[in-house]
């Protein structure tokens, strides 16, 4: 209840700001302008926003794939940890929105570029915590995995990675909520569809309502995906206490 | 019949401090042998190196009957160490999955139903309570079928009630094995043990074992097991004031 009393709020402090101030509406329309944008122009955000999802989510998919098996790789052999993490740690000295330039060039104005910039930011959060829990395995299990003559590989399929979900549980949170960055930079850029690309269009003609309502739509997105992955690991991650 | 343990000679520093050198111990085959002692002199680490767990200085730790010892022992810790993931049944069978073996449930459910616990098999840890964790973890032990077992106070963390109940069962379920267990409970030595012997000093020194009469699990109001206990616990205070 209380995220819609704060919700509600915000919008008639916004409406209030715009009726009673005077900020031109070029620059802040009131609620009003925006709720009708949002009216008369629906199918046109509706696939736009349905463009950004399906970048968000492949995404997601992808990194999450790829952070989590660099985490396990890494877990399983020092060799690997040796040459992957400085690698990754140098990737992240890179900021992704120099990047975005050079993705589009190589992968096009299409979905391939967006879904890397995506990839390129959740992939270390993803690994990052994932290889934390997979290194902080409680000694007492390890113990006694080693008497019970379990083998490297199974110690960390059966033990080190279900004790680590947790730790993986909050590499996804954050990587749900950062996700639709890395697609936007992309859409930002260079594309010929998704919600950033309406964003820097209504900007460029001052169609500023327009513009608040994609970027609401957007944040609408980002905070449902949050949500709903959120409720997801909990669901799956029963026994850790508080999710 | 299960092979006794010899440890000989065994030595072990510790950033800097001799924590034991030299130390002799003869766990004879078929009994439970106790450890007493007070904390710190180094009743885990003798048991962890006999585990194989960690390397001694020097000294050697062999089997009675001349084979390897590795595979051959198992081990139970202070915490019930059950992954909270898995079931009473799947925690029980754990060994089995790290050891890339088919998990022989019923035997894990005979174990279970063993130590009473045959309609908690799908429960998780967090919903059993710490008699029922620690059992289920004695029931762990026992599906690894190994002859010699470990025990570093395993039941310390329990209330005086459920203690009593899980002495009597390891007791019974654990016989015919060898067993080491360790404890700073005087009244667990004189119910559970045919032996025991005292781990004090620094560096620390294994005084001789003292053999119990009759079989364990000693009643716990059992003649002579209360005067036993209060002479033991006055040796060990007089250690600690040495």
């Amino acid at each position: 209840m209380r995220p819609f009393v704060t919700l509600a709020g915000f919008i008639v402090l916004w409406w209030a700001i715009t009726a009673f101030s005077s900020v031109p509406p070029f620059m802040l329309p009131s609620p009003v302008a925006v709720a009708r944008v949002f009216v008369a122009q629906a199918p046109y955000l509706a696939v736009n926003a349905g463009v950004t999802l399906g970048e968000i989510l492949l995404g997601l998919l992808a990194g999450t794939l790829l952070g989590g098996l660099a985490a396990l790789g890494i877990a399983a052999s020092p060799a690997l940890q040796r040459w992957l993490w400085p690698i990754l740690v140098l990737s992240q000295a890179i900021p992704v929105f120099a990047l975005a330039p050079l993705l589009v060039l190589w992968l096009g104005f299409g979905i391939g570029s967006k879904v890397a910039m995506a990839v390129l930011v959740i992939f270390f959060p993803i690994t990052a915590n994932f290889l934390d829990g997979l290194r902080r395995t409680a000694p007492g299990w390890l113990d006694l995995a080693r008497t019970m003559d379990g083998s490297k590989l199974r110690i960390l399929l059966h033990l080190r990675l279900p004790a680590a979900l947790p730790a993986f549980g909050s590499g996804l949170r954050v990587a749900t909520a950062i996700a639709p960055i890395g697609a936007v930079l992309g859409e930002w850029v260079g594309a010929s569809s998704g919600l950033g690309y309406v964003m820097i269009n209504a900007n460029a003609r001052i169609q500023t309502p327009l513009m608040f309502a994609a970027l609401l739509l957007l944040a609408a997105m980002t905070i449902t995906l949050y949500v709903l992955a959120d409720w997801t690991i909990r669901r799956v991650l029963v026994w850790v206490p508080g999710g | 019949m299960p092979p006794g343990i010899d440890v000989r000679g065994l030595s072990l520093r510790y950033a800097g401090e001799t924590v034991f050198s030299g130390l002799r111990l003869s766990l004879p085959a078929a009994e439970i042998s106790v450890l007493l002692g007070p904390s710190g002199a180094g009743k885990t680490s003798l048991l962890r190196i006999i585990a194989g767990l960690e390397p001694a200085d020097a000294g050697s730790v062999t089997a009675t009957d001349g084979a390897p010892l590795a595979g051959r022992i198992s081990y139970m810790a202070q915490q019930d160490l059950l992954v909270p993931w898995a079931s009473a049944t799947q925690n029980v069978t754990l060994g089995a999955r790290l050891r890339g073996q088919a998990p022989d449930a019923p035997r894990a459910a005979a174990l279970l139903a063993q130590v009473g616990l045959a309609h908690r098999a799908t429960a998780r840890p967090a919903t059993l309570s710490g008699g029922e964790r620690q059992r289920v973890a004695l029931a762990r032990t026992l599906y690894e079928d190994r002859p010699v077992v470990l025990m570093d106070e395993p039941f310390s963390a329990l209330d005086a009630i459920t203690r009593v109940r899980m002495q009597d069962l390891a007791a019974k379920l654990l016989a015919g094995r060898t067993v080491l267990l360790i404890t700073h409970d005087p009244f667990e030595a004189c119910r559970l043990g045919h032996s025991f012997a005292i781990l004090a000093g620094s560096p620390a020194v294994v005084s001789a074992p003292v053999r119990l009469p009759g079989v364990p699990p000693r009643a716990p109001d059992e003649d002579g097991i209360l005067h036993l206990q209060g002479e033991l616990l006055r040796q060990l205070a007089l250690g600690q004031a040495a």
